[in-house]
């Protein structure tokens, strides 16, 4: 062999050496895109940027997903949206053409997810939303083929809340008066406009009913009229910052009733600690089967990757999407996205949820939608097809 | 009409029929930047007709934006899209009129505050109406693409850059630039001062609400806190004074630098944003008093200046 030929030879095989090393160490890209600032940032780093890190940490640490045969690492590229659909809309884009992302995460809240429904769907990418709760689920997957849902139908959120009220009233353990109030915002104003009627229908007799702006610092006078109504139940469809609020002063006024609800945040962790043997026996939005192993194991994974608890609602199914996307790559072993796509159609995934399965509208049927603090659990006591669920008890004072 | 007139006027139209073939290079990062700076040309443009000759600072964009986002939300499942951009330039107009005759006779910082509390009022108002009728979410579910939304808005903004030019030949224009510098001195000579200034406000009004209605199908469902966001105007107001508002094309000149510097820091600094864009703020007010026209302004002025001493 010529010295010159020798020296070809010898510098092609370690340039294909570099090329194969660095094929193999290819990462697969996964764009991410929700709220690091503004209004939702809050919700936002309860319920889904540490499931990214959970989900991203574990994969890498089995050494990657595997596709077509080979391991790749996961790279996560994470953008804050500023709680702004053209920043969501903008943000989905660059990962899509700037950063070349191999993945793109679902975005975080409704109107997040519904801004950047039409760009997933140009791009072709699946978008299983977990944090997007819509009556117009059926319309929405008719146009964006690729759109999942996994937390459900806003009305059934309301109208179960009622069913929980009802069952109570049967079974004689609470009267018939009931208090309704709601933070006058969009999703606080749907839940009204659909557990209004729901209330009517069921016989109960609304002995108060208001609305209060969102932001209101001061809810007293709310509760004060509440109290002076005498309601058997106290029902509030409300945002985050008023669900602590009207909590607070409920244990202030002493409001005596055998059940009480609060809306969006009941599910938080921070609602438990915040009022420890207090919140027993308050219901919410959400629930989980605190009771499931999987569902034990992932919250004991979480706290101990992230340092952050899960809440008991979305959270779950935030790590569930995770699960799906994984399962669905892994099996089909491509990063084809409509193949990756059909086969979340197709199939049934095992999550920490327990199963799930998309109806024809791309739609989980099965999900939580009330429940309720006990022994410093938020248990879910109403779901539409989940296992699980545990009896409601009746509220015994704030002590 | 003279004949820089004329070629100014085949300047633009040139250079707009040039920013219309943006979505002939198919890449869809750049069209929704494209998008955004179309929208905010319009806006910031739309804002200085009235504002910069003023020197009334109105916050009232994201009012009128919002306001027009609304009118699409709400009819879009009763009427034709195209029937909405005249309606929801009529009700921006409408709102720009009613609130420009009992406010433009309030000056300086009373005016700039009202205009604040005005889109958070606006938005108040909508929430209380959805609030009393039970509403159930606004859904805007179109076939527009971002395409589509971005030639509305180029188009418009040919539109605004129409009536600006128009406006700055006319007496109007000339009645607002005395308003400007003296307001007293201007009703001393007989200028109806509150009729022009409301009449600017119209279209500056009727303009933000048309852009609303345009961006409506591109978030697809609406909600208060987005539609009426106080960002909105503060960013026009900042994008604008960048530019410069001493001239029809001083707003664009501010828009597109300002979107790439948005673009560039939340990209690379996706943690920083909120603290970098705040210290841009900063550096803009302070180095650059003037906007880019002021540079420019100054740049000639001094060349002019050496040309005249040697």
């Amino acid at each position: 062999m010529k010295r010159r030929t020798f020296f070809k030879a010898t510098t092609l095989l370690a340039a294909s050496l570099v090329a194969g090393a660095a094929m193999a160490a290819d990462p697969i890209i996964v764009g991410a895109v929700a709220p690091k600032t503004g209004p939702l940032a809050g919700g936002a780093a309860v319920t889904h940027w540490p499931n990214i890190a959970l989900w991203v940490k574990e994969v890498n640490e089995r050494g990657g997903l595997t596709v077509g045969g080979e391991q790749r690492m996961l790279e996560v590229i994470e953008y804050d949206d500023q709680t702004n659909p053209a920043e969501t809309i903008k943000a989905v884009q660059r990962l899509a053409t700037q950063d070349d992302a191999d993945i793109i995460l679902a975005p975080y809240s409704t109107g997040l997810n519904l801004a950047a429904a039409p760009i997933f769907d140009r791009l072709g990418f699946p978008q299983i939303t977990s944090s997007a709760a819509t009556d117009q689920i059926g319309e929405l997957s008719a146009q964006f083929n690729d759109m999942f849902f996994l937390l459900g139908r806003s009305s059934d959120l309301a109208e179960d809340a009622v069913e929980v009220l009802a069952e109570l009233r049967e079974a004689g353990e609470i009267g018939n008066r009931v208090a309704m109030v709601n933070v006058a915002d969009a999703f606080g104003i749907e839940l009204a406009a659909v557990g209004k009627p729901a209330l009517e229908a069921a016989g109960f007799e609304l002995v108060y009913e208001t609305s209060y702006p969102l932001g209101t610092p001061d809810l007293s006078p709310i509760m004060k009229a509440a109290k002076a109504a005498e309601p058997d139940a106290f029902v509030a469809w409300s945002y985050p910052p008023d669900t602590f609020g009207l909590t607070e002063q409920a244990m202030i006024e002493e409001l005596n009733v055998k059940a009480f609800y609060t809306a969006v945040a009941t599910a938080f962790p921070a609602y438990g600690g915040r009022f420890g043997a207090a919140a027993e026996g308050v219901m919410g939005i959400g629930g989980v089967n605190t009771a499931s192993p999987a569902f034990q194991d992932y919250a004991a994974r979480l706290e101990a990757a992230t340092g952050s608890k899960p809440d008991y609602w979305a959270s779950g199914m935030m790590y569930a999407s995770l699960q799906i996307l994984e399962e669905a790559i892994e099996t089909t072993g491509t990063l084809d996205m409509a193949e990756v796509t059909q086969f979340i159609k197709d199939n049934s995934f095992e999550t920490v949820m327990g199963t799930i399965d998309f109806d024809d509208e791309n739609n989980n049927t099965a999900y939580w939608t009330v429940g309720q603090w006990q022994g410093g659990e938020f248990k879910g006591i109403k779901e539409t097809g989940r296992e699980g669920a545990v009896a409601p008890i009746l509220k015994t004072g704030w002590e | 009409m003279k004949r820089g007139d004329l070629s100014n006027l085949a300047w633009g139209a040139a250079l707009l029929v040039l920013a219309a073939l943006l979505p002939l290079t198919g890449d869809g990062y750049l069209i929704s930047l494209g998008v955004t700076i179309a929208m905010y040309t319009v806006l910031a443009t739309s804002w200085a007709l009235f504002s910069g000759p003023t020197h009334y600072i109105s916050l009232a964009t994201a009012a009128f934006f919002g306001v027009g986002t609304y009118v699409t939300g709400a009819g879009i499942d009763h009427l034709p899209y195209w029937t909405l951009l005249p309606i929801a330039a009529v009700v921006g107009g409408v709102l720009a009129a009613l609130v420009g005759l009992a406010t433009l006779r309030l000056s300086g910082v009373y005016f700039v505050i009202f205009t604040l509390g005005l889109a958070e009022m606006t938005r108040q108002v909508v929430t209380w109406y959805q609030n009393k009728t039970g509403h159930k979410g606004t859904y805007v579910l179109t076939d527009l693409t971002d395409n589509d939304i971005y030639w509305q808005l180029v188009a418009l903004a040919g539109l605004v850059f129409l009536i600006g030019w128009a406006v700055g030949r006319s007496r109007l224009g000339f009645a607002l630039r005395i308003i400007g510098d003296d307001e007293d001195v201007a009703r001393h000579v007989g200028i109806n001062t509150a009729l022009s200034k409301v009449a600017l406000f119209i279209v500056s009004g009727a303009v933000a609400a048309v852009v609303g209605a345009i961006i409506a199908p591109r978030y697809v469902y609406i909600e208060p806190s987005t539609a009426f966001t106080p960002m909105l105007s503060f960013q026009v107001v900042i994008m604008a004074l960048l530019g410069g508002t001493g001239r029809l094309w001083g707003p664009l000149v501010g828009v597109i630098p300002f979107t790439l510097l948005w673009e560039a820091i939340s990209s690379s600094f996706p943690n920083q944003t909120t603290l970098l864009l705040g210290l841009s703020f900063l550096a803009i007010v302070y180095l650059l008093p003037g906007g880019f026209v002021g540079l420019w302004d100054r740049v000639k002025h001094r060349s002019a200046r050496r040309r005249a001493l040697a």
